[in-house]
């Protein structure tokens, strides 16, 4: 875990952090589900493809609901809480 | 919600008192008009919902009906304190044998109304009430029972007022009194209260306010009087604090705050909510000594955006040193995510959060999440094990001792 950051404006993913695996960001039907069950809008699904797109200025919204480690495979999405180090994940 | 002078007039008629033969006027053209009808010396007074009229050059006196259009144009076209006249008022200047004043207030300690009446009139009742306490009467009202004129003559003859004098005044006191139940207002004011040279008692000023909340009740009055439902009389412009808050607050649905700086000028940012916290909370911190820099809601589960909002909001404040983040023990605001919201605030503004938030004290939701957080950042929690007291307590202690 590193140092807390400071300084400047508008900080994004100062508490949670979002980790997807590559393969599932790629799969435009996985990327509109996680679009569509994050209450806070941190997942996009991006042009035609619908490539997945993390949100970065809406991260630390997050209310850990945990329904896109529910929409997803197991371990495909981890969320980091970076303030102590712990992650959720399935599987 | 505030009347201007001419609108507080009309209640007061309205209500029975006698009010001097006045005329409203939003040109100088009827302003000369209404100075005719008068007959004699009148005075003009600009209608403006903020003090300091005759300072600012907004009440001026006139001989003739030519006079009186002429200082009605002027004041017309001046603004007091930045605020634009709504137009002029056209009144008599009486002969007056002697001032009074009378009032009846909503008196918040007791919770109940409270009449005021002085043979000092014409000038400020707090003044008098100084200097000259054996000249100002008080009496409490029932809110349930009629009011009697027997209570208002009690109030006037505390004041040493006998004879025809007490007559004459006292229905006038006790009129006052039925209108302020009546029309729900929080303070209904005459000043001064005039006696003229034949002995009859006139209102030649009257200061009406409103329960805000009343505006659907008073729907026929306030339709009596022209207003619209729209015009919301806020008492004084609002700062940019108070329009920044407001707009962060429009700007994302989730959760709600609100802001008020007027009137605060203290070092200690506020920011506090959930259940009659705010101000309990506020008090709190003044019974202590703490100077609060502001007054503030937050609750409602808002988003970590709109909780950092604020608090950049409140650390921006001049003179701010430190804040405080409280709620009340009825709060279902999740602790994380305000926990987010304020340390946020205090990365992004370059500040230390263990440096700059004096206390955390808000119990409920995922308050273990929000230790971790606060535990990470230096920040001691504070959960329902403080009391509120305490709590405000702590932060005074802090900034006084500049820790």
């Amino acid at each position: 875990m590193s140092a807390p950051p400071t300084g400047g404006e508008q900080l994004t993913g100062v508490f949670i952090g979002i980790e997807v695996d590559q393969t599932v960001a790629d799969d435009a039907a996985l990327a509109g589900r996680l679009a569509e069950v994050c209450p806070v809008d941190i997942f996009a699904a991006d042009g035609e493809a619908g490539a997945l797109r993390i949100v970065e200025e809406n991260l630390d919204e997050c209310v850990l609901c945990e329904l896109c480690l529910d929409a997803a495979p197991d371990g495909a999405v981890v969320i980091k809480k970076l303030y102590d180090g712990s992650e959720l994940r399935r599987g | 919600m505030r009347f201007y002078e001419y609108e507080s007039r009309r209640i007061v008629e309205r209500a029975g008192i006698p009010v001097t033969r006045y005329g409203f006027c939003t040109t100088a053209e009827a302003a000369r008009e209404v100075a005719a009808e008068i007959g004699g010396p009148v005075v003009i007074k600009s209608q403006v919902l903020t003090g300091g009229r005759m300072k600012a050059g907004g009440v001026k006196f006139a001989d003739t009906p030519e006079e009186a259009a002429e200082h009605a144009a002027a004041i017309l076209d001046l603004a007091i304190n930045g605020h634009a006249p709504r137009g002029v008022l056209v009144d008599p200047k009486a002969e007056v044998a002697q001032e009074y004043y009378a009032s009846v207030i909503w008196d918040g300690t007791v919770k109940r109304p409270m009449m005021l009446f002085s043979d000092m009139g014409g000038i400020d009742i707090e003044e008098v009430a100084a200097s000259h306490p054996d000249h100002v009467g008080r009496g409490h009202l029932s809110n349930l029972l009629p009011v009697s004129d027997f209570h208002a003559k009690q109030v006037i003859a505390r004041t040493g007022v006998t004879g025809s004098e007490l007559t004459r005044a006292t229905p006038i006191l006790a009129r006052l009194a039925r209108l302020m139940r009546d029309c729900d207002m929080t303070l209904a004011e005459i000043n001064p209260l005039a006696r003229l040279d034949d002995g009859s008692f006139v209102a030649l000023d009257a200061h009406m306010e409103m329960e805000n909340e009343a505006k659907p009740r008073q729907k026929e009055l306030l339709e009596e009087l022209g207003i619209e439902a729209q015009d919301t009389r806020e008492p004084y412009e609002p700062s940019d604090f108070e329009r920044n808050v407001k707009a962060i607050d429009a700007a994302d649905h989730r959760g709600v705050i609100q802001g008020k700086d007027h009137g605060f000028s203290g070092n200690l940012g506020l920011v506090i909510g959930a259940g009659g916290g705010s101000l309990t909370l506020t008090d709190a911190v003044r019974s202590q000594g703490g100077k609060p820099a502001n007054y503030t809601e937050i609750g409602g589960n808002p988003s970590v955006a709109k909780a950092c909002g604020l608090a950049k909001e409140v650390l921006r404040k001049d003179g701010v040193e430190k804040i405080a983040v409280m709620m009340s023990i009825v709060s279902n605001t999740r602790v994380d995510i305000v926990a987010r919201g304020v340390i946020k605030a205090c990365l992004e503004l370059g500040r230390d959060p263990a440096e700059t938030i004096a206390v955390f004290r808000i119990p409920g939701a995922w308050e273990e999440e929000g230790e971790k957080i606060l535990r990470r950042y230096g920040v001691e929690y504070c959960d329902r094990s403080v009391s509120m007291w305490d709590a405000a307590g702590r932060a005074v202690a802090k900034i006084q001792e500049g820790t």
